[in-house]
């Protein structure tokens, strides 16, 4: 398997409008239309669920109850779901929880793969290719849960954060993927560096780093929501509530309905309420949508191509 | 002295007499000995990720010979006793095991007709829009889903599927009886597919989409002034242009076809009950992790894992015999 990635545009360069060709006949008016329905129609079921969310969680309890549940034409809007759940208590906790491991845990799986996508890439260094094969085996048989578990439960990582890092630390794909990109790199340039007596540290941080900003962007957005994402390793791993990351919590007030002990009181004992419960949707949502623009920049550009072809 | 990146594989004519062989050799590995002190800098930087493979990818393979033996996790771990492929015959004669099988091998059936083709046709239909802008913002919004996490995924329909979700806020104010789509045993095929296609059929057209830009446009143009209608410009030029990618595709999710969105069936498995929603995932899972039960866990986990291999390597085989260039290839 070889990973190509091909140069990315230097700079990208404004589509120009596309206009019809000369040799292309025209579009039939229905067809025209029924490719329009399509499309938005699919971009319409995408984006309603999450307008609908996002207006139940600033609804007040008057307007959902009027509603019947879920709100779809805006009535009165509060935050005072946002001041319930953020004041402290579960939900906050498990933020904090999920923004320390997903910092914490992107930036150790970037400094380990950047380094040992630099340290693969040189051609014909020592036993590149064995190293190469030892890693890319792992994409093709996966050991399984159990062994996974008995063996993060004998190195006593259960209830530590460290096992919601350590296992998944690193993705031997994202691994070719920058390897492939710092392949790509002139090779003279690191030579007369060389010459110029910069060591393999030394290029790796004053050249080669700055000048893959784009790939190691992508990257780290795709760590970084990873482990934000994270939610069957702390199911696993993670016993003590008061450690459970986020989507742990999300799930159990959405989608089992339990209260958690110690939660703000929406009425002690009771459920949730749906404005709640939808906050919480939308602060699981939030961090993603922050970082999306940057992903998306990027998306368009060759880094991605080369890393689905891989 | 600085050695020069240089780095190129050394070949050397192979000798004949046993006299030049030593000294060959001898001067092989004295290469490769200065070829070890010029990289250590790079070995020492792959190691961090080394170390992590070997220990979370290689020991736990090695951790599968639980499932020959009677494990509990209160003896040491060598002290277990062995018990041979009892596991397995254990497995093999549960029917709990076989619905799994028989549910992962439905869902995966039904997605590749009904999930597989759906990101290639919006990418047909998304290739001949007219405005720049409307593109970009379609694809801003089609490949957010992708981003979010099952977790959220499942909440959402479930506001608007669920029991006290939308549709049946409105079945109700229309007098109509309400119906819980997420804990419906019998459409959850349909559920599964459509939570899949939501979340990542948009994300699918990705790389059609690279695909389909690579295409010269001037084929098209020689096509139409040889007469070529639109319908077989698509067939002659825009499907050959896709297929190595929908083969590579078609070989890795047959290869993962014992696989199914784990944690999206994990999170509504105790709701729709198992009898639709488990799959060979949770099976492990349920029986491991829930039941205790390490050793028949393993063993259907290493059963799963080792059918997986297989299919992988024989999906490539045969996109070999098809003359495409598959996974990966011998070099």
């Amino acid at each position: 398997m070889s990973i190509t990635t091909r140069p990315r545009a230097s700079a990208r360069p404004r589509p120009p409008r596309v206009t019809r060709p000369a040799w292309e006949e025209p579009r039939a008016p229905l067809e025209a239309g029924a490719r329009g329905i399509v499309l938005f129609g699919m971009a319409a079921l995408i984006v309603v669920p999450l307008y609908i969310v996002v207006l139940t969680s600033f609804s007040s309890q008057a307007t959902i109850t009027a509603a019947g549940g879920m709100v779809m034409v805006p009535g009165e809007l509060t935050l005072s779901a946002y001041e319930q759940i953020l004041s402290g208590g579960v939900v906050t906790r498990a933020v904090m929880v999920s923004v320390g491991i997903t910092a914490v845990g992107t930036l150790i799986s970037l400094v380990v793969s950047v380094m040992a996508a630099y340290g693969l890439s040189r051609p014909g260094s020592y036993a590149h290719r064995p190293i190469l094969f030892f890693l890319l085996i792992t994409m093709f048989f996966g050991a399984g849960m159990i062994p996974s578990y008995l063996l993060v439960s004998n190195l006593g990582l259960i209830n530590s954060y460290w096992s919601l890092i350590l296992p998944s630390c690193i993705s031997v794909f994202n691994i070719f993927l920058m390897r492939g990109f710092f392949m790509g790199i002139d090779q003279s340039i690191i030579d007369s560096a060389r010459i110029d007596g910069a060591g393999d540290w030394r290029i790796l941080t004053k050249m080669v780093l700055p000048m893959s900003r784009s790939v190691i962007t992508v990257i780290g957005l795709f760590y970084g929501v990873g482990y934000w994402n994270a939610f069957f390793n702390a199911t696993l791993y993670i016993n003590d509530s008061e450690k459970l990351p986020l989507q742990v919590i999300l799930r159990s007030y959405v989608l089992q309905g339990v209260s958690v002990p110690g939660q703000v009181s929406v009425g002690s004992g009771e459920v949730a309420t749906l404005a709640v419960q939808m906050a919480v949707v939308i602060i699981a949502l939030v961090p993603v949508l922050i970082v999306y623009p940057f992903l998306q920049k990027h998306i368009s550009s060759g880094v991605m191509i080369g890393a689905v072809k891989g | 002295m600085t050695v020069l990146d240089e780095r190129r594989p050394t070949t050397a004519a192979p000798p004949a007499d046993p006299a030049t062989l030593k000294a060959a050799t001898a001067k092989k590995r004295k290469k490769r000995r200065a070829l070890f002190k010029r990289d250590r800098t790079l070995l020492i930087m792959v190691l961090p990720a080394l170390l992590l493979t070997a220990l979370f990818a290689y020991v736990p393979i090695v951790g599968n010979a639980i499932a020959f033996q009677d494990y509990s996790p209160y003896v040491g771990a060598f002290e277990n006793p062995w018990v041979g492929f009892a596991n397995f015959e254990r497995v093999l004669a549960d029917e709990a095991f076989w619905s799994a099988v028989r549910n992962t091998l439905t869902i995966t059936a039904f997605q590749l007709v009904f999930f597989f083709p759906v990101p290639i046709m919006l990418a047909i239909l998304l290739q001949g829009l007219l405005s720049p802008r409307v593109r970009s913002l379609f694809q801003s919004i089609v490949y957010l889903p992708h981003f979010l996490s099952w977790v959220i995924v499942i909440s959402i329909f479930q506001q608007i599927l669920g029991g006290a979700g939308l549709l049946n806020q409105f079945l109700r104010d229309n007098g109509i009886e309400a119906v819980n789509l997420m804990t419906q045993p019998d459409t959850f095929l349909v559920l599964v597919t459509s939570q899949a296609l939501w979340k990542d059929a948009g994300w699918g057209i990705i790389v059609f989409l690279a695909a389909l830009s690579a295409i010269d446009p001037s084929q098209y143009e020689a096509a139409a002034m040889d007469g070529a209608g639109r319908l077989k410009r698509m067939w002659h030029i825009t499907l050959p242009a896709l297929r190595p990618i929908i083969i590579l595709l078609l070989i890795l999710r047959l290869g993962d076809s014992l696989t199914v969105g784990f944690e999206q069936l994990l999170l509504q498995r105790d709701a729709v009950g198992a009898g639709a929603a488990e799959v060979l995932d949770t099976f492990v899972y349920y029986s491991g992790i829930q039941n205790g039960d390490w050793s028949y866990a393993a063993a259907a986990g290493l059963i799963k894992g080792v059918i997986s291999v297989i299919l992988v390597l024989g999906a490539n085989k045969l996109a070999h015999l098809f003359g495409e260039a598959g996974v990966y290839q011998k070099s």
